[in-house]
């Protein structure tokens, strides 16, 4: 299934108005996981998911993936810190993406119940989605995300601002998704989180991977001074 | 007293329907409501395109816009008539003077109005949706599209503020009009006309009419915009 990977990114660099936000990134990850991309505010985590995903517009280097550049944007979605719901119904949220694809109405309508109970949105469908609590929408945007049955999943600090019921039932979310072989790219303030979901972490500092290791070894003592000062809860700069 | 005798007037008009009120009064409606039609078929999508799209001339054109929402109506039927006059350039066509002369003189001065106020409102949406639609893939007419839907009930009121203008307008349709009895006589040069003559009782009868219309359409407007949806936003 997976064409999209192995990704590489060869001195990958987002600019803003002539600042570096992050790079230059080198990087290459491969098709199973789930990356958990850590680091303190500012680091860059939303800035390197945004490249990765393509929303930002490359400031220098290159992001090649395994199959040609629109393919892999078609095979992906992105799920925003704060969740972008559209002025419509959560069914109209949830058909929208399927729609756009040219996805018959009836058959859109099927798969977007379908998903609204499997994230115990069942019963909201007719409701305005801008209407929803915080839990509700960011469990929509998921939801919207995953209906197209991406290959690659962004998630920017999904979990943000919820509580641990709500982050709860996201994780489940996640880890079913995952099992299902979405591969997973999300960045996170969570370090419990971080730990429960991550196969693999980066660890970001001042625009740039100071560490790119398995979750076992990263969790497991061997991380770098900074990392484990990051993880005690130190302030490292 | 004046005033007095002017809804006195209204009044009988109303209660009589007499004949020629209620034909201008028709009349009023028809080319204002086409007019608003065909104006709004041009500037939401404009207004959306302008929103959604980064091209070079945008910041011009936003500017010649807003600017054009003050767009003097005497000007443009005095435009209007010039093209359409029989040496004009359109003149083989036998407009002048005739209803849909006046509707394409409301649809210019329209258009920049529900342009610019729609545009408003979308460029909100957008930066809403920007990130959602461009990672989604979307087209630019998808893009388009998905404002225009999502942002209805702002652009209604757009709608109706060209609505509002165009119906209470008189320097352009008198140009290009003429106010011919039967022919294209609407409310408003009707009322500059008994004006003239010193009728300003039944003057002020037509044009509290007016106003009674003007009401009217806009609540009927506000209702089916409503009851088509339960959830405002």
């Amino acid at each position: 299934m997976s064409n999209l990977f192995p990704v590489t990114l060869e001195g990958a660099t987002l600019r803003r108005s002539g600042k570096v936000l992050v790079g230059p990134v080198n990087l290459e990850l491969r098709a199973k996981g789930v990356t958990v991309v850590i680091g303190p505010n500012g680091a860059g985590k939303t800035s390197l998911l945004r490249m990765m995903h393509g929303i930002a517009r490359l400031g220098g280097g290159s992001i090649r993936w395994a199959c040609p550049p629109e393919e892999a944007r078609a095979h992906q979605a992105f799920v925003f810190q704060q969740p972008i719901m559209m002025r419509r119904s959560v069914l109209g949220n949830l058909t929208y993406p399927l729609r756009l694809t040219g996805t018959s109405w009836s058959e859109a309508r099927d798969r977007a119940t379908q998903a609204a109970t499997e994230v115990g949105l069942a019963d909201m469908l007719d409701r305005p989605a801008p209407y929803l609590s915080g839990g509700e929408r960011q469990k929509l945007a998921l939801a919207r995300a995953l209906i197209t049955r991406p290959e690659l999943l962004f998630l920017d600090e999904p979990c943000a601002s919820l509580d641990g019921r709500a982050t709860r039932e996201i994780e489940e979310i996640l880890t079913r998704a995952a099992a299902a072989g979405t591969r997973l790219i999300m960045s996170t303030h969570d370090m419990g989180q971080a730990r429960r979901l991550a196969t693999e972490v980066l660890f970001l500092m001042n625009g740039n991977i100071h560490e790119h290791s398995s979750a076992e070894m990263f969790f497991g003592g061997s991380a770098s001074p900074q990392a484990q000062a990051f993880l005690k809860g130190d302030i490292v700069e | 007293m004046e005033i007095w005798s002017g809804i006195t007037e209204a009044f009988w008009l109303l209660v009589t329907l007499d004949a020629d009120l209620v034909e201008i009064t028709l009349r009023s409606l028809y080319v204002t409501l086409t007019a608003l039609v065909i104006a709004s078929a041009i500037a939401l999508p404009l207004g959306a395109l302008l929103a959604v799209r980064r091209f070079r001339a945008r910041r011009i054109t936003i500017a010649v816009l807003n600017a054009l929402m003050g767009l003097p109506p005497v000007v443009v039927g005095l435009i209007v008539y010039v093209l359409l006059s029989r040496s004009g350039p359109f003149g083989v066509l036998g407009l002048l003077f005739t209803p849909t002369a006046m509707i394409i003189a409301q649809v210019i001065i329209i258009v920049p109005l529900i342009a610019s106020i729609a545009h408003q409102a979308l460029r909100e949406l957008w930066s809403d949706y920007h990130d959602l639609l461009i990672s989604m893939n979307t087209t630019q007419a998808q893009r388009v599209q998905a404002l225009l839907w999502d942002g209805r009930r702002a652009l209604l009121t757009a709608s109706l503020a060209g609505f509002g203008r165009a119906i209470g307008e008189v320097g352009a349709i008198m140009v290009v009009g003429g106010n011919i009895d039967h022919h294209t006589r609407v409310l408003t040069t009707a009322i500059a006309l008994e004006t003239g003559k010193g009728e300003f009782a039944l003057a002020l009868g037509l044009g509290f009419v007016l106003i009674a219309m003007a009401i009217a359409v806009n609540l009927a407007i506000h209702v089916i915009g409503r009851t088509e949806r339960g959830g405002r936003w």
